[in-house]
Order: structure tokens, then C-alpha cells, then sequence
């Protein structure tokens, strides 16, 4: 990496070279069974340079031959975007924890049993249920060195555990299925089998919904599939830039529902979307994003930041081989006061959605979510009746989560990068084949 | 590098105790431009180096990948003592003869020769015709290009190089009123040839425009609906709503889904047939070889409405007692090869769109995708433009659709196929944690009775 750092150093006036690296064991099981054992390891060198006041990139995975990498980063310049930004010096970085060497020490048969009684504890409940079932532990590596000073370095380890089930009918397919990760070891299966067992139950009979508007509660996963993805673009700093997100110009505005409150948080210790610092070596930190429903902020990386005026939110983030583009870490919405069971008492006829397939398709920018129910429920007079299947549900979050009907008394983590609780809009379209 | 690596690689899998061993080593090479706005917001260049083993002992799979290639040995015999943990079977791999052979590049298509500066001069034409566009509030061009030398070698003596090729696009406008925000796009592709990207003019030209369009467009009552698909959000319909069905690895291990897909099953009419393969060339889901040293082939998977055929692996063809069809397919060194689907399409019937369209009171002309899903049974594919359909006539355009249906129902639904195919090259697929994958679909228009289509 020094290496690396002194040639840059001499073909620019800039220069930061990015080190990742990471060896991950998956364990895998298919149709109720093991099925394969593997270990992935990966390293990946990234150089971004400035050079005459522009931006030049490359990565490589071959370590041994600095000088092409140097010389690729110098060829891209020639074109590359004009830098408004400086590379941090040496930062203060907060105390965030996101390494846990007891995932190392793991033993794969260990990880095996561990799937093996997840599938089993869940086919107890229902054996015919055909289960896919995977068990990883993770080891990373992040360095960052600049031409400044700056520099970064940290190890971060990952635990995740996640299954999938199918049930078929004749033709009808029912899939239920949960994951949950962590950067610590997970050995508690409870929560995770209790929310495969509940699919089930409530989806034991299916039930037919009409095609008007209707109150839809949105289970926490059923927020992350319809919402997450237009949020996140929303309060991307780069679509703010632009004045692509529907959003641009709006800070300070209240667009939504006043108890509605959404934030972006990478220092919480041992989750696995926290660090000390993004992948520029700015500092992690809570950034709010609308606070009671009114837009407080966005996310920003070191040149979208100095492009709208503002900080960089620590938002930076290198997808495999590229450049830092801003992203949310974990986002956090903040929880109300009411229990599912009191949303669902509610409904004299509704539907509870708990995954969209296809919602992420449409016009997302623009806030549009429209999906088909993949699991969802229909809720008659009070109570939930059966699954719905051939559903529709269409909305747009600018529209949807202005007035809502409450909010969830209780969050809970989804895929690593949200925790939410329900949400209970009044009316959205419903289109199902009757 | 070739006779080292070959020389390597054989020493690697001498003497090892495995029903099967693979080596694949790839090296790749890629460029990525992308413009946000006017500006040229990312200009990159990417090289990388890696390789995997995958090991099969009694029906249980070990799999090493890494981008340091000493040490080789030592890998393979990870990979092979992970599969004995694993292996409490009989391992099924169907018999496929080992192949030696160098399948050179065809001539003249080496998309990272052409220096940047002509790739960059083309989309900043492009993009002057996005801006000269009124009511524009951005554009976001994304170009990539890749061309990478795959060996794969087994422990039944198969050696076979490859090079494969890959360019794809994006040019999207994004168009804005007030709090309205509005987006149309172009998405294409190529297995290698850059010609493609030139003459886009005028359909970047209509894209900008179309976005702006969207801006004053009405919003669409959702219901069910008879629709006429355009051949390329067809492509986009027999991929997720029949295509990843065929895929066997979802299928070969469960009794109730070998049922459901027993071959001989009615799915559609008699005009209907859906064809996968590799075999077909020059598309960017073609190929000679798949993952597993197997060749491509052609497979009807729907012939005369019927259900005759579908993808494998050759582990997935032994355990269905059919013939493996070239269809196993890893994204890149990091992943094992899963089954995927390749240049996927509805061939031509006899129905003109004059025809078509001719008959319909009252419907909706899809055209264009932004994306498509499927959960095997139910499926969505969202449309890049919709005009309502009147008495016959194709009138004024609608914002942006998203379409559903139940694969079970939806193909006897189709009850016309036009004769017009084409080939939808743009975007890429993913399964797993394995996207996107380059492969192609198409299809002639076709008319589809009622059809879920979701709005407000």
C-alpha cells in the first residue's frame, strides 16, 4: 500500500489508496439438508488520484504490479470529474465496535448443527415444508492511506443466519422465510423460528381482496420491500445534487407525517452496517434525515458534499472496485405506539403486507412503489383471515407516509440495514384478481 | 501465462480422492464511464485476477475461491476435504466427454482496445441531445465494458479456454415539475461489438422527450386488463414469468415442484413456443462452453404450448434423468455455477399488430422495461411506457405500469404472437447473490388477456 501511496504521490498532487479484504465461510443447505461447504477470499486495491484538478480511478486485485495500477489511475484523469474536494487528514474516529473475534473461532460443524436446528425446529412445526438454509461467518479488512496523513484501519467480523421455505399446494407456492446478522455470533434461533412459524399460521388459508382503496399495514419487513428503496435515493446526496430526488430544495419542510422520525446511524457496536469511518476516512456518525416529518438532512460523501455546500455526512461508500458514491448505512425509523394487534383490530377489511415482489421496479425516484404481494394478508373485521395472492398494491411514499394511521410500538432489525417498526397507512390502491 | 497455469493446474488435480474436481482462473479486464447531469461524474478502470475450486464427493460440494494463485494444491485439497464433511450420498454428475480445446475470440471485437476518448466523444453527443431537451432536470449515462479469458479445467481431463465479452448501456433521463419526478430510458448491450452504441440519436432523442411527456400523463386505474406487450417487454415476460421456472436446481429436489413441472403439461396454446440457449450465436447470452465444461445447446423449453424441456447443470440433469443443456453458469471466479438461463425467447407466429391491436375495446400497449421479478409463481415486469388502448386505436400515454400475473395462468392467457421478433440485449439478470449476469431475451409483440396491472 505504501507502495502503492509514494508512486501515486509522484505522477499526481493527490492520491489515497483503499485496501479490502476479507475471507468468508458459507455454509449451505438445500432441501433440508447440507449441502455445501465453502471459503471465499477476496482482496481488492483501489487508488483514486488528483491530477491537475481531476479525479482519476482504478482497481485491480493483482498486488504485485503497483505500477499499472498507478498508471491506469493516470490514464482515467486525463477525463476524469474535477475534484471539489481535499482528502482528510488524520481524523478522530468514534468508539464504535464491529469486531468480535469469537466469530472467527467458530468451528464449521458448529455452524452446520446450528442450520440443521433451524431447519429442524421449523419443519417440526411443518414438515412439509422444503427448506434452503444458509449459515456465514465473515472476516474483513479495511485500510485507507492518503497523501494527507490520513489514514484508517480496521477489522470487522459478520455472523449471519437465514432460511428459506417452500410450501406448494397443487399449483400455489407459498414462501416464508428470515434472516438475521450481526457482527457477533448468533446461537439464539427463537426470534427467527417464531417469525417463520407466524408466516405460516397466518397464511394457512387464502383469502380474496377487493380491488378499491384500502388501509394496508406494512409489517416491518413489508416496509423495508416498499419503502426503503425510494428513501434511499430521496436522501441521497448525489440525487439532492442534481435535483433529481423529489426531496432537492425541501430541508426544512414537513412532508411527512409529524411522528414519523428516520435516521442514518453507523456507530451502533456490532451491527453489521456500523464502522468507524466510510470508505473516504471521514468519521461514521447519526445522521437525521427527517426529524417528526420534517426533512432534516441528507447524505453526503467528501464531492457531493462540497458540491451542495455542505459536510460529508460519512456516507461514502465503495461498492466492490469503484469509486465512493454517498449510501445510507442502517437506516432507523423511530417507533410509536401501537401494538400490530391494535392496527389490525382497526380494519374492517384491509390488508397486511409483508413482502412485495417488483415494488423496486417502477419509478422509484420519483417515490413510486407498486408490487405484487408476494406474502401478505387480508384482514376481515378486525382480524387476519388468510393470505391474499395475485395482489397489487401501488403507492407513492410522498403521498403515502404524509398522514398515517399510526406507527409500531415495536422495531425490529431487517437484513442488517433497517430497523423499522409497522406502519399503518389509511388508504392505498389494491388491485387483486378477484 | 497459459503454459504455466496449465502446467499448474494439472499438478493440482493429480492424485486428488474426489468424485469430481473443477479449476476455473479468470482474468478480466473492464472500463466503466459514467455521466450524472453534464458532468462526467466516474471514469474507471478495473483489472482483476482469481480463480476458484469446487469439489463433489458424495452428492456434497466443497468450494475455495481466492484471488492469490499459489498454493493451488493446498486449495484443492480444502476444497475436497470440505466436500467429504459435507458428502453423505451418492454424488449424480452427469457424464459429459472432456473437451481440450482454445476457443479463439472472433476478430474485431475487442471493446477495451477502443481508447476512451472515442467511447467518451459518442455519449457526449448523446448526452447534448438529453439537454437540449426542455423541462430535463438530469441524465444519468452509465457505460461499462469487459473482456475476460476464463480456464476451466476438471479432474475427467477436460482444458478449455475462453474469452468472453461483454458491453452494456444505460441512458436515462430523469425529467421534474415541481415535486414530480419523471424518468425514461434506453437499455442495450452487446456480447463485444461496439457498433450498437452508434446511431442512438434519435432514440435518446425520444427518451429525453418521452420522460418529459410522463411529467403531464395521467395516472392509471389498476385492474385487469387485455395488453399488447412490445417484443421487448415480452422478453422481459418470458424470462421472469417462464424462464427462471425452467431453471431444474429450483425444481430437482422437490417432489411437489417435479410435479407441478412434469414435462408433457399444457401451459399455453398451440402457437406458443419458448426457447433457451447459448447455442444461438452472436447474442450476449451465447456461448460455447458453459461452467462445467459442458456444451451449449438449443432447448425448447415450451413447444406447441407444451411443456418439453428445461435448463441444467449436469448435476441437476442426472438426478432428473435428463440431458445436461450447457446451462451452468457462474458470474465470476467468486461464485460457484449455478443454473441460469441464456438467450431466452418467444419465437414468431402470424399475427400482425395491426391485427392485434384491431380487436380491443378497451386496453393497454406496453413497450420498454425498467425491471421484472418473479417468485416462480407469481411474477411482476414493469413497463417503460404505456398508452391506453381504444377501439383499435393505440392513444395517449400513461405514466409508468407495473404488470403481475401467475405463470400458471397468465401464458394460456396469450392469445396472439405476432410475427415480428426481436432481441432485448440491455440489462443483465441476477439469482442469488450472483448479478448481473449478461444474457438476452425477446420475443414478437403479443396480446395478452386479462393481465393484473397495478395503479392508482
Amino acid at each position: 500500500m505504501e507502495k502503492v501511496l509514494e508512486l501515486a504521490k509522484k505522477a499526481a498532487e493527490e492520491a489515497e489508496v483503499f485496501l479490502v479484504s476479507s475471507q468468508e465461510t458459507p455454509v449451505g443447505f438445500e432441501a433440508n439438508r447440507l449441502k455445501r461447504l465453502e471459503t471465499r477470499e477476496s482482496i481488492s486495491l483501489s487508488l483514486r488520484i488528483i491530477k491537475e484538478g481531476r479525479v482519476g480511478f482504478a482497481a485491480t486485485t493483482k498486488l504485485s504490479d503497483p505500477k499499472a495500477l498507478v498508471q491506469m489511475a493516470v490514464e482515467t484523469a486525463q477525463f476524469g470529474v474535477e475534484a471539489r474536494f481535499a482528502l482528510p487528514s488524520r481524523q478522530e474516529y468514534p468508539q464504535v465496535e464491529v469486531y468480535d473475534p469469537e466469530v472467527e473461532s467458530i468451528h464449521v460443524e458448529d455452524m452446520v448443527e446450528l442450520g440443521n436446528s433451524l431447519m429442524a425446529k421449523v419443519r417440526d412445526h411443518t414438515p412439509e415444508l422444503v427448506c434452503e438454509a444458509g449459515v456465514t461467518k465473515n472476516r474483513g479488512r479495511v485500510r485507507i492511506l492518503n497523501s494527507r496523513g490520513g489514514e484508517a484501519n480496521y477489522n470487522k467480523s459478520f455472523f449471519a443466519i437465514g432460511i428459506e421455505g417452500t410450501l406448494i399446494r397443487d399449483t400455489d407456492m407459498l414462501f416464508v422465510g428470515e434472516m438475521d446478522s450481526s457482527c457477533r455470533p448468533i446461537t439464539d434461533l427463537t426470534a427467527l423460528t417464531g417469525t417463520v412459524t407466524q408466516q405460516i399460521e397466518r397464511a394457512r388459508n387464502t383469502a380474496s381482496i377487493s380491488s378499491a382503496e384500502l388501509p394496508v399495514v406494512f409489517t416491518p419487513h413489508g416496509v423495508l420491500s416498499a419503502f426503503l428503496a425510494p428513501l434511499a435515493l430521496a436522501f441521497n446526496g448525489k440525487m439532492v445534487v442534481q435535483g433529481a430526488s423529489p426531496l432537492a430544495g425541501s430541508q426544512g419542510k414537513q412532508l411527512f407525517d409529524t411522528r414519523l422520525s428516520l435516521w442514518d446511524d453507523a456507530t451502533i457496536d456490532y451491527r453489521p452496517a456500523s464502522r468507524l469511518c466510510d470508505d473516504e476516512g471521514m468519521p461514521s456518525q447519526k445522521t437525521a434525515l427527517i426529524e417528526k416529518g420534517m426533512v432534516a438532512n441528507f447524505l453526503y460523501d467528501l464531492q457531493t458534499a462540497a458540491l451542495a455546500g455542505a459536510r460529508s455526512t460519512g456516507s461514502g461508500n465503495r461498492a466492490r472496485g469503484s469509486m465512493p458514491s454517498p449510501s445510507v448505512s442502517a437506516l432507523i425509523i423511530e417507533e410509536g405506539d401501537t401494538p400490530f394487534e391494535e392496527m389490525v383490530r382497526d380494519i374492517k377489511e384491509g390488508l397486511v403486507v409483508e413482502q412485495l415482489i417488483g415494488a423496486e421496479q417502477g419509478n422509484v425516484l420519483g417515490g413510486e412503489f407498486s408490487g405484487n404481494v408476494l406474502l401478505g394478508y387480508k384482514v376481515e373485521r378486525g382480524e387476519i383471515v388468510g393470505r391474499v395472492k395475485d395482489t397489487m398494491v401501488s403507492g407513492n411514499i410522498y403521498n403515502a407516509l404524509k398522514e398515517l394511521t399510526a406507527i409500531g410500538n415495536e422495531a425490529k432489525w431487517i437484513g442488517g440495514i433497517l430497523r423499522t417498526p409497522a406502519i399503518y397507512c389509511p388508504r392505498l390502491a389494491v388491485a387483486s384478481k378477484g | 501465462m497459459t503454459e504455466r497455469m496449465r502446467h499448474q493446474i494439472s499438478q493440482a488435480l493429480k492424485k486428488q480422492l474426489a468424485d469430481y474436481i473443477e479449476i476455473r482462473i479468470e482474468e478480466r479486464e473492464a472500463s466503466r464511464i459514467q455521466y450524472r447531469g453534464r458532468e462526467l461524474e466516474e471514469v474507471g478502470r478495473n483489472t482483476s485476477l482469481g480463480g476458484n475450486v469446487r469439489a463433489l464427493i458424495n452428492g456434497g460440494w466443497g468450494f475455495v475461491s481466492f484471488n492469490e494463485l499459489d498454493g493451488l494444491r493446498e486449495k484443492v485439497e480444502l476444497a475436497v476435504r470440505q466436500a467429504r464433511l459435507v458428502g453423505k450420498e451418492v454424488s449424480s454428475f452427469a457424464p459429459v466427454a472432456p473437451v481440450v480445446e482454445v476457443v479463439e475470440p472472433e476478430a474485431g471485437k475487442h471493446p477495451t482496445t477502443i481508447p476512451l476518448t472515442q467511447k467518451k466523444s459518442l455519449l457526449d453527443e448523446y448526452n447534448e441531445i438529453i439537454w437540449s431537451t426542455p423541462k430535463v432536470q438530469t441524465s444519468v449515462i452509465s457505460y461499462g465494458d469487459a473482456a475476460k479469458k476464463v480456464i476451466f479445467a476438471n479432474s475427467e481431463g477436460s482444458y478449455i479456454e475462453q474469452t468472453k465479452m461483454d458491453i452494456s448501456t444505460r441512458i436515462a433521463v430523469v425529467a421534474r415539475e415541481n415535486g414530480d419526478v419523471q424518468q425514461a430510458s434506453l437499455s442495450l448491450g452487446s456480447n463485444g461489438d461496439f457498433g450498437f452504441m452508434q446511431g442512438l440519436h434519435q432514440q435518446v432523442k425520444e427518451a429525453a422527450q418521452r420522460a418529459v411527456a410522463l411529467l403531464s400523463a395521467p395516472h392509471f386505474k389498476g385492474g385487469e386488463y387485455t395488453i399488447v406487450l412490445d417484443p421487448i417487454l415480452a422478453g422481459v415476460f418470458t424470462h421472469e414469468a417462464f424462464g427462471h421456472l425452467s431453471e431444474s436446481d429450483f425444481v430437482y429436489e422437490n417432489d411437489r415442484l417435479k410435479e407441478i413441472m412434469v414435462l408433457g403439461r399444457r401451459f399455453g396454446g398451440e402457437h406458443l413456443n419458448i426457447v433457451d440457449g447459448a447455442a444461438i450465436p452472436g447474442l450476449r447470452g451465447s456461448y460455447k462452453y458453459d461452467d462445467e465444461g459442458v456444451t451449449s445447446t438449443k432447448t425448447y423449453l415450451i413447444r406447441e404450448g407444451v411443456l418439453v424441456g428445461r435448463l441444467h447443470s449436469r448435476e441437476t440433469a442426472t438426478k432428473m434423468g435428463e440431458m445436461p443443456t450447457g446451462n451452468a453458469r457462474a458470474l465470476d471466479y467468486r461464485h460457484p455455477p449455478i443454473v441460469r438461463m441464456t438467450n431466452t425467447f418467444i419465437e414468431p407466429g402470424s399475427v400482425s399488430f395491426e391485427e392485434m391491436v384491431g380487436d380491443i375495446k378497451e386496453g393497454v400497449y406496453v413497450k420498454n422495461w425498467y425491471g421484472g421479478m418473479t417468485s416462480m409463481e407469481m411474477f411482476t415486469f414493469s413497463a417503460g411506457e404505456a398508452y391506453m388502448i381504444r377501439n383499435g386505436k393505440i392513444e395517449e400515454l400513461l405514466r409508468p405500469v407495473v404488470l403481475s400475473g401467475n405463470v400458471f395462468v397468465t401464458l394460456e392467457n396469450i392469445d396472439a404472437i405476432g410475427n415480428d421478433l426481436e432481441m432485448n440485449q440491455g440489462g443483465g439478470c441476477g439469482k442469488g447473490a450472483q448479478s448481473p449476469l449478461p444474457v438476452s431475451n425477446g420475443s414478437p409483440h403479443i396480446r395478452m388477456r386479462k393481465c393484473l396491472v397495478g395503479g392508482r
